[in-house]
C-alpha cells in the first residue's frame, strides 16, 4: 500500500457534515436472558474509520453483526446508505477477527470467493483477486494454502477478499488481534493509508485504546451492562502529521489516557 | 521411485504374509494352511473360473448394497445434519441400527423378504449405511460457524455454502465414514452368504471347509479381503480428485 499522498483529503475528513454511510437507530439485542445491547443508536460518517471500543462482552461483535446483517436485531434497525438493512448485501464487506479462510481453497479462490459468489466470470474474478493480493503484499503467495502462512499474512488475505468485492463499508472484528505486536503496528499503518485511498467507510471493532485512537476518525466507546455508546471521541489534530509523529502526540497521548480513566472502572 | 508411503504398504504387507507363511508352516492348528498352499489355491481357482463364478454371485448385493448406503447415506446425513427436525426423526435408528446385533436380524430378513437378492442387499446395507449417515450428519454439523457466517456475509446462496463450504469442509470425516461403511459392507456381504444361502464366494468358503480343504477356504477369505482393501484404495483416489486441497490440512490457530 501506497505512503504517498500523505496530505490527500485529509480537509475535508475532520468535518461531519459529510453525511453517514450507516446509521444505527435505536438498536437492542437480547440472547434470551441476556441484553447485549439495549436502545444504542449511532452513525458512522461516511469515509471515515469510526472504532467500537469497549471491554470484552459488551456488545461490539453483536453491533458489527447486526450492522453486517448477519444478525436480526431484537429492535430497532439499521441503514445502510439510507437503505434499510434486512440481511448481508453488496455494500458491506466483512473481515473476521478468525480469518475465517478455506482451508482448502488456495490464497487465490479464498480472495476470489466474494466475486464468485456475485456470479463473476472466473478469469475476470482471478484477474480482481491477483490485484488485491498484490496490494496487500502478498504477490508470489496466489496459489499457497492458508496453513502454509502466517497469521498475519492470513489476515492479509481476509483483508484483500474483502476489499475484492469493493463494497463501501468494510466490517472488521478485532481484525489485528490474532496477530504479533511488530505485524499489527505495521497493519495499523497500512489500515490508515488505506482509509486515505480508499473512498471506503470503516468500521472496526478493537479493545486496544492504542490502536483505536490510532487509526480513528471517530471512536465510539462502549459500556456494559447496560450496553450504550458512553462518549464518543473524534481525535482531529494529529491524523495529518504522518504516522511516524502519532504516537508521539500530545492529543494522542491525552485521548488515550482518558479513555482509560473513563474504562478503568469496568475492568474488574 | 517409490513413495514412501507406498513402500511402506508393501512392507507390511510381505512382513503380514511372512508371518502367515511361519503360522502356517509350525502349524498353529491343522486347520490353518500355510500362505503358499492359499496362494496355489487361489490362483487355481482363478485360473478354473470359480472365483469368476463365485465373484459374479457375491458382487450383486455387494455392490447394490455399497452404492445404496453411499448414495443414500450421504443424501440422508446431510439432510439430518442440516435439519434439527430430521435429525430427532432419523438419528435414532441410524444409532439402533449401528448397534442391533446383525445376526439375530438375519432369521427376521428372511422371513420378511426371503432368500433372494434383496435380503443380501439388505444386510450389507444394515452393516455400511449407519456409519455413513452418522458420520456425514455429524460433519455437517461441525462445520465451523464462522465458514458460514463468512459466506452469508460474502452473498453466498444456500446452495453454495452447501457445496461450496458445508461439504468441502465435511469431507474428510464423510469420507472416513465410507471407508468405514465399505468395510462393513464387505463384512456384510459375506456374512449374508454364509447366513442366508451360500453362494459366492460364502459358499466357497462353506463348502471347502466341509471337505476340510482349507487352502481353498483361506484363499476366498484372502481374496475378499484384497477386493476391500482394493477399493478402499479407489475410495482414497476419489477423496484426493474431488477434494484436493483439504489432505494440505487444517489451519490451526
Ligand atoms: N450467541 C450468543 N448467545 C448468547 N449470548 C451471547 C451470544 N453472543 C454473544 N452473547 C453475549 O452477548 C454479550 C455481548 O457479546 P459480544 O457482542 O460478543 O461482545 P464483544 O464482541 O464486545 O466482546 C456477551 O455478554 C455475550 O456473552
Ligand atoms: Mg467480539
Amino acid at each position: 500500500m501506497a505512503m504517498s499522498q500523505i496530505n490527500h483529503k485529509t480537509t475535508e475528513k475532520n468535518s461531519t457534515d459529510i453525511g453517514s454511510a450507516v446509521s444505527v437507530q435505536n438498536i437492542s439485542k437480547n440472547y434470551g436472558d441476556v441484553e447485549a445491547l439495549r436502545d444504542m443508536s449511532l452513525e458512522f460518517p461516511r469515509g471515515q474509520l469510526t472504532s467500537l471500543l469497549g471491554p470484552s462482552g459488551c456488545g461490539k461483535t453483536t453491533l458489527l453483526k447486526i450492522i453486517a446483517g448477519l444478525l436480526e436485531p431484537t429492535s430497532g434497525h439499521v441503514e445502510v446508505n439510507g437503505i434499510n438493512v434486512s440481511g448481508p448485501g453488496p455494500d458491506r464487506a466483512f473481515v473476521f477477527q478468525d480469518f475465517a479462510l478455506l482451508p482448502w481453497a488456495t490464497v487465490l479462490k479464498n480472495v476470489a470467493f466474494g466475486l464468485q459468489m456475485r456470479g463473476v466470470a472466473a478469469s475476470e474474478r482471478e484477474a480482481i483477486a491477483e490485484r488485491y493480493i498484490k496490494s496487500v503484499g502478498l504477490a508470489g503467495f496466489e496459489n499457497s494454502y492458508p496453513h502454509e502462512l502466517s497469521g498475519g499474512m492470513r489476515q492479509r488475505v481476509g483483508l484483500a477478499r474483502a476489499l475484492s468485492v469493493d463494497a463501501d463499508v468494510l466490517l472488521m472484528d478485532e481484525p489485528f488481534s490474532a496477530v504479533d505486536e511488530q505485524t499489527r503496528r505495521k497493519f495499523q499503518e497500512d489500515l490508515l493509508s488505506l482509509v486515505r485511498d480508499e473512498n471506503k467507510t470503516f468500521i472496526f471493532v478493537t479493545h486496544s485504546i492504542e490502536e483505536a485512537v490510532y487509526v480513528s476518525d471517530q471512536i465510539a466507546i462502549l459500556l456494559p451492562r447496560p450496553s450504550r455508546v458512553s462518549e464518543i471521541i473524534r481525535p482531529s489534530s494529529f491524523r495529518n502529521k504522518g504516522v511516524d509523529n502519532i504516537r508521539r502526540d500530545s492529543e494522542y497521548l491525552d485521548i488515550v489516557d482518558n479513555i482509560w480513566s473513563s474504562l478503568r472502572t469496568y475492568v474488574e | 521411485m517409490i513413495k514412501r508411503a507406498n513402500l511402506l504398504k508393501i512392507v507390511s504387507a510381505v512382513v503380514l504374509c511372512s508371518a502367515w507363511e511361519i503360522a502356517g508352516r509350525i502349524p498353529v492348528s491343522y486347520a490353518f494352511p500355510t500362505f503358499l498352499d492359499s496362494m496355489r489355491s487361489f490362483f487355481e481357482m482363478i485360473g478354473n473360473g470359480m472365483m469368476l463364478e463365485a465373484y459374479k454371485e457375491t458382487l450383486q448385493p455387494l455392490v447394490i448394497g455399497v452404492l445404496i448406503s453411499a448414495f443414500l447415506g450421504i443424501g440422508l446425513g446431510l439432510w439430518i445434519g442440516l435439519n434439527n427436525f430430521f435429525d430427532w426423526l432419523f438419528s435414532p435408528i441410524f444409532i439402533v441400527m449401528q448397534a442391533a446385533p446383525l445376526a439375530a436380524l438375519i432369521p427376521l430378513l428372511v422371513l420378511a423378504y426371503g432368500i433372494g437378492l434383496t435380503s443380501k442387499v439388505m444386510v450389507v446395507c444394515i452393516m455400511a449405511m449407519p456409519v455413513i449417515v452418522l458420520n456425514t450428519s455429524g460433519a455437517v454439523r461441525n462445520t465451523p460457524e464462522s465458514f458460514k457466517e463468512m459466506g452469508k456475509s460474502f452473498l453466498a446462496s444456500r446452495a453454495s455454502i452447501l457445496l461450496r463450504i458445508i461439504i468441502p469442509a465435511a469431507s474428510p470425516v464423510i469420507f472416513a465414514g465410507l471407508r468405514l461403511g465399505v468395510s462393513a459392507g464387505f463384512i456384510g456381504a459375506i456374512l449374508a452368504e454364509l447366513k442366508i444361502t451360500p453362494t459366492g464366494v460364502g459358499d466357497i468358503i462353506t463348502y471347502s471347509r466341509s471337505i476340510a480343504d482349507y487352502p481353498s477356504m483361506y484363499a476366498a477369505i484372502f481374496s475378499i479381503i484384497l477386493l476391500a482393501v482394493l477399493f478402499l484404495n479407489l475410495i482414497e483416489k476419489l477423496e484426493t480428485v474431488l477434494f484436493k486441497g483439504n489432505q494440505r490440512g487444517y489451519v490451526s490457530d
